[in-house]
């Protein structure tokens, strides 16, 4: 996956014929409104699709649209939507984290397992460790030129074991202390709203300020852009992979631990293909799978698309649960085939 | 990696070990007899012709899956609707299996010709990335197929359909025999075809292969519908071995074994090369090593990190010969 | 690799002109090899401030190479790099760029997703008392500098919806406004029109007034002697000559970067074409109507006879491998039609063209010629497989027949027909390339660019190769921006501008003078179109399109999604 080198612009004989005249003092270039709003569709497409998603359900399934199911609906979105915000930092570098399943459950059984200690423990055993395998990821990826797929795939099953390890086979369940604080910050909530939901926000904003407008940000989308250009231009390429790598690891059991809190447990079996669901939303979202384009809006509008969908699916009581997935896969195929030919007719209008 | 690359091979057997080609070359052969070697030690009853046959039994799905991924990964692509594949075909091989064996087995392989179908116009008519394209049916396979089945696990009566995951020709199982065949089968195809070549050629180099007048989007369609076409096959040994048709389990996480052998098997994941016979031996070495640690009492847990650290070598040696 | 004894001129020697200032970069002894390749051997040389100095050299003679190593993308094996007299070794391009060096490279290096603005500033973006980018800053202080370059975009474009040579103005805009004490520009004009090259040569001066100094490397003989003050000559990796330019004679100057005598070059010319031309036949094999493509092509039509070398002039981006695309079918027209012997090619693609008759060697030999991780064997019958298999076996046996007739034909330098592609010189894999369309029998052979970046040697061979398959009947379209290479090698040149047809040279106009004169010349019609086989008349071609304001994506080809 590292090598498809996206042909970005074919180096020699373009047409030509085609630059601003320096000479002639005319009113600057602008774009067609039809190409902005090609543009518009394809970045906020998700956002008018989870509209009216949500309207339509309103109307027909008028329990759909309470404020107890609206809140349900995004606790339990939260916790994908954070592990996504990292994998969206990832895919923008042109990378993939498939590891960030296991390491989710890993993240919640350590913070189960540690929350004996109180809160901060809770807190920073499931980080630390998390991170680390982040790190491990990032090392191999940048520095020894593996192929990201590969590497985390490797992760996966190493994160998986750990955990299984850990819990002797899966055997042993740890429990979060009763009316802890560190339970409190899975179950609590303001006005309703539970402090995960909260704290998915709060990253998201924290991640959407981080993306675009800071020189991280930026190098995220040169390296993902062209990995070769954003070395010469002499940006830290290596290190930057790492911090990224390593975030995705961070995030994801983050999200394990307020999912462990939430449970009252670290449950073993969680976060399995969790990965793909990710790579799902941040693909509904907009970002390319290549690199070098995206935004954290669209991965927060793709996981909460997902979320309304399987809701939805469980409101209409007839319908087999299985029906969820075949709904979000034909979604997933309409998203990315609508993409694909926006952006082809953008470039050739 | 500096000069020497220039001088003529190193004579002496020891220095063999020393050159990251030769791993690269023979490493996943090496292990699966290190191995070997190890149990036939250190191992009772490991070495046992009722042993080697469960585990041959047991690796003969994953390595049919992984001939087809091998293709695939050929091209510069990936299957992650493998597993799903296999549910769809368990889920429809009892539902037709009124009509008769083989239209049951026929609609079981068609489903999987379909999906290959949609995966390979996605990627080469479209353009989607392989990720993304088969990521869709990945999800959406096992819903259809667990929506076919109505979410039940079936019990299959059929003693034709048992026969396939039971049965044994010449002191073989046939799950066996066919998965070796298909190795054969799949070998020949790639060194000796025209497509096999042009699946090869493709993944080297995509655009040169389109304007020396391949037929691209022809051939990866094609690829893409084997490799649905054996993922398929693989379902539908898998639930005559299980004597039920389970669409809910069958095949979960199946993509990532099969990409695991095939990658441990020494095919890179950038395309242009396929190693068949690697493939196979980088299937058995996985099924080998988990066994292994079974029957020394190592949990599953050693087992799956020892099989994070297999795949990592694997890919660290084949790195080192892509930088000469 | 055996010990060479470059002689070791060195970069004072020639004291006159210029002050003589302490360096502000030098080389010193710097040698660099790769495995199987010295790619630079003892190697030392000099960049004075304020100076503009060349950088000259065939392919394969070093010049990229120690540009890499001066930048810290590669470093050097042996010997030293000195900015203002204190040794340095940069680990990465990032610590050069510190040091006061920066770097245009041929290929536009930036992001193409990316804005203009965020392009220029990537690394060092402007930021506001939050410490976070300050977009409208940034947009504001991109659009001076762009206006001081005579570009006008807007700064939140993204990149590759601009033309080739408004990117490369960006790449000089970001390289400049870093505070450089050393702008290093490898073959910056290859992707400008004449108007943005003289932008260009204003920016240099301008440099050259505040002391910065500039090493240029191009091919270009008229730019250098315009613009430079100091050339440094490399050849074979070793440093030939270093020294004032204005009194160095072109031919001189050519002669140290060949290796040859100068007398010979005079006598030979400098390619391995034969004086004389060809008799072509009196039918076109081919013949192109009216070829369509938006943005691209304006109404091409071109005829290509038997035993004819015909060449295809014009400036990068006025429609050349375009132009050799569509009559392979690789791009797609939206009008024209091509025929074959008479015979129209429906819908044309690649497999149909192949089945006609025609074959191209594409421009860009790796990402569209040859399939490195296949043998020299598979990468010759690639295209012809179908034709050596039999119900989709392949043979062996008639495989090994062609490759070792080819390879024995070509002169194809492989210790095997199994060795891998990849591992051959840049001059084996063009004649395994020529190979794989020559096996196929066609009539028809387009050449984009065959000889660029292979060794003086095989550039030799090539050429002679293309002159022996025209005697034998082959219809040859030669696209070459090597001007003497087109002008000793084709019998007619058709020259493109803009995507349409320019003017056309036949028999004795086929000379230097006259090919530059319709390559630069804007008036329509200025050239004489009475010679032309066909009734067209070229001066009275459509004039170039009105340029779209700001340009347009490299549509088509490739996708970079």
């Amino acid at each position: 996956m590292n090598k498809t080198t996206p042909a970005t612009v074919p180096a020699a004989e373009a047409p030509a014929p085609l630059k601003s005249a320096p000479s002639r003092p005319e009113p600057r270039p602008e774009r067609s409104t039809g190409s902005r709003i090609g543009e518009l569709v394809q970045r906020q497409g998700v956002l008018a699709v989870l509209l009216t998603v949500i309207l339509i359900a309103s109307f027909v399934y008028p329990t759909f649209a309470s404020l107890d199911n609206a809140r349900g609906v995004t606790v339990q979105a939260s916790f994908l939507a954070i592990v996504a915000l990292g994998m969206t930092l990832v895919i923008i570098t042109g990378g993939i984290d498939l590891s960030v399943g296991s390491v989710f459950a890993l993240g919640g059984v350590l913070a189960a397992w540690a929350s004996q200690w109180g809160f901060l423990a809770a807190l920073l055993v499931p980080l630390v460790v998390c991170g680390a395998i982040g790190l491990v990821n990032g090392l191999l990826i940048a520095r020894a030129n593996m192929a990201p797929f590969i590497v985390t795939l490797a992760s996966l099953l190493a994160a998986r074991g750990m955990l299984l390890a850990f819990t002797d086979e899966g055997a042993t369940t740890y429990l979060v202390p009763k009316d802890s604080a560190f339970a409190e910050l899975g179950q609590g909530s303001v006005w309703g709203f539970g402090y995960p939901i909260l704290i998915a926000l709060a990253l998201f904003g924290a991640g959407g300020l981080l993306l675009q407008r800071t020189s991280f940000g930026q190098t995220l989308f040169a390296v993902g852009g062209s990995s070769d250009a954003a070395t010469l231009m002499g940006l830290p390429v290596a290190r930057t992979k790492i911090l990224v790598y390593t975030l995705s690891g961070l995030l994801a059991g983050l999200a394990g631990a307020l999912n462990a809190a939430r449970l009252s447990s670290g449950v073993t079996i969680v976060g399995v293909g969790m990965e793909l669901d990710a790579i799902s939303a941040v693909v509904i979202g907009g970002t390319l799978l290549i690199g070098g384009a995206g935004s954290i809006s669209g991965t927060l509008w793709g996981v909460l698309l997902l979320a309304v969908i399987q809701n939805l699916i469980n409101q209409i009581g007839s319908l087999n649960s299985s029906y969820q997935s075949v709904v979000s896969g034909g979604f997933l195929i309409v998203v990315v085939v609508a993409q694909r030919y926006l952006a082809r007719s953008r470039r050739t209008t | 990696m500096t000069t020497q690359a220039t001088l003529p091979r190193p004579a002496k057997p020891l220095a063999r070990l020393r050159d990251p080609a030769w791993y690269q070359e023979y490493g996943v052969y090496a292990a699966v007899a290190v191995v070997l070697l190890f149990n036939a030690l250190f191992t009772e009853h490991f070495m046992t012709a009722d042993n080697l046959r469960t585990q041959l039994v047991q690796v003969a799905p994953i390595v049919i899956v992984a001939l087809g991924m091998a293709l695939v990964i050929g091209t510069e692509g990936i299957d992650l609707s493998v597993g799903s594949t296999m549910a769809l075909a368990a889920a429809l091989l009892p539902l037709y299996l009124g009509y008769g064996l083989v239209p049951a087995l026929l609609i079981a392989l068609l489903a999987g010709a379909v999906v290959g179908a949609i995966n390979g116009t996605l990627v080469s008519l479209v353009g989607l990335q392989p990720i993304v394209a088969t990521l869709a049916l990945f999800v959406g396979g096992r819903g259809l197929a667990l929506v076919m089945a109505d979410g039940q696990l079936k019990q299959i009566v059929n003693p034709d359909i048992l026969a396939l995951g039971t049965g044994s020709f010449l002191g073989i199982p046939t799950v066996v025999l066919i998965a070796g065949v298909l190795a054969l089968a799949v070998a020949f195809l790639v060194q000796r075809t025209t497509f096999g070549r042009q699946i090869v050629a493709i993944g080297g180099n995509r655009s040169a292969s389109a304007l020396s007048g391949l037929p691209v989007k022809r051939v990866l369609i094609g690829v893409y519908i084997l490799c649905g076409v054996m993922a398929a096959l693989a379902g539908i040994l898998a639930t005559a071995r299980l004597t039920a048709s389970d669409p809910s389990s069958l095949g979960t996480l199946m993509e990532l074994s099969a990409i695991t052998a095939v990658v441990v098997g020494g095919t890179p994941l950038n395309g242009g090369s396929i190693r068949v016979l690697g493939t196979v031996a980088g299937a058995l070495l996985m099924q080998l090593l988990r066994a292994t640690l079974v029957k020394h009492d190592l949990p599953d847990s050693t087992a799956q990190i020892a099989q994070a650290a297999i795949i990592i070598a694997a890919v660290y040696v084949a790195r080192e010969r892509r930088s000469r | 690799m055996a010990p060479t004894h470059a002689t070791p001129s060195h970069p004072e020697t020639s004291g006159a002109g210029v002050a003589v200032a302490e360096p502000v970069l030098e080389a010193r002894s710097v040698s660099k090899r790769f495995p199987g390749v010295v790619a630079l051997d003892d190697v030392s040389f000099a960049l004075r401030a304020g100076e503009v100095h060349a950088l000259v050299g065939e392919n394969g003679a070093g010049k990229s190479t120690l540009i890499k190593v001066l930048t810290g993308v590669y470093q050097s094996d042996e010997g030293e790099v000195r900015v203002s007299g204190e040794p340095v070794r940069f680990a990465r391009p990032f610590e050069a760029q510190q040091a006061g060096i920066s770097t245009i490279y041929q290929e536009v290096n930036l992001v193409p997703l990316m804005s203009v603005a965020r392009n220029i500033f990537l690394g060092r973006e402007p930021k506001n008392r939050f410490g976070l980018i300050d977009f409208p800053r940034m947009n504001r202080e991109t659009t001076e500098l762009l206006d001081g370059f005579g570009v006008r975009v807007d700064p939140k474009r993204p990149l590759h919806t601009l033309g080739i040579g408004t990117q490369q103005m960006v790449a000089l805009a970001r390289a400049v406004s870093v505070q450089a004490q050393v702008v290093i520009m490898d073959e910056p004009t290859s992707s400008l029109e004449p108007r943005e090259v003289e932008t260009l040569f204003r920016v240099i001066e301008n440099l050259r007034g505040q002391g910065i100094a500039v090493l240029y490397v191009s091919h270009r003989m008229d730019e250098l002697y315009r613009i430079c003050d100091r050339v440094t000559v490399l050849r074979d990796g070793r440093h030939i000559h270093t020294g004032e330019l204005a009194p160095l004679e072109r031919m001189q100057l050519v002669s140290m970067m060949l290796g040859r005598d100068m007398a010979e070059v005079r006598r030979d010319g400098l390619t391995g074409f034969a004086a004389e031309g060809h008799d072509a036949a009196r039918t076109p094999v081919l013949t192109a109507t009216g070829l369509d493509r938006r943005h691209q092509l304006h109404d091409i039509s071109v005829e290509l006879y038997a035993g004819e070398v015909l060449g295809l002039g014009g400036l990068l981006g006025s429609g050349r491998s375009e132009t050799a695309k569509a009559l392979t079918g690789a791009l797609p027209l939206d009008g024209g039609e091509i025929t074959v012997d008479g015979k129209r090619i429906g819908r044309p693609t690649p497999a149909a063209a192949i089945r006609a008759g025609i074959s191209m060697l594409p421009e860009d030999r790796k990402a569209e010629g040859i399939v490195p991780g296949l043998s020299v064997r598979e990468n010759i019958v690639l295209a012809a497989m179908p034709r050596l298999s039999k119900a989709g076996i392949v043979s062996r046996a008639k495989q090994d027949r062609i490759v070792d007739i080819f390879m024995k034909r070509l002169r194809i330098k492989a210790s095997s027909p199994e060795q891998k592609v990849g591992e051959l010189s840049g001059g084996n894999q063009q004649k395994v390339l020529l190979a794989r369309w020559l096996c196929l029998e066609p009539k028809v052979l387009l050449l984009d660019e065959p000889t660029r970046g292979i060794d003086v040697g095989a550039k030799a061979e090539v050429q002679s190769l293309i002159d022996e398959l025209a005697r034998e009947g082959l219809a040859v379209l030669l696209i070459s921006s090597d001007i003497e290479e087109l002008i000793e090698g084709a019998d007619r040149i058709v020259v493109l501008r803009g995507g349409a047809v320019a003017g056309e040279l036949a028999g004795d106009e086929v000379d230097e003078s006259r090919l530059l004169e319709v390559l630069a010349d804007h008036t329509p019609g200025a050239v004489p179109a009475d010679r032309t086989p066909d009734d067209h008349t070229p001066g009275a071609a459509p004039a170039h399109p009105v340029p779209e304001p700001g340009g347009k994506v490299p549509a088509g080809q490739e996708d970079p999604r």
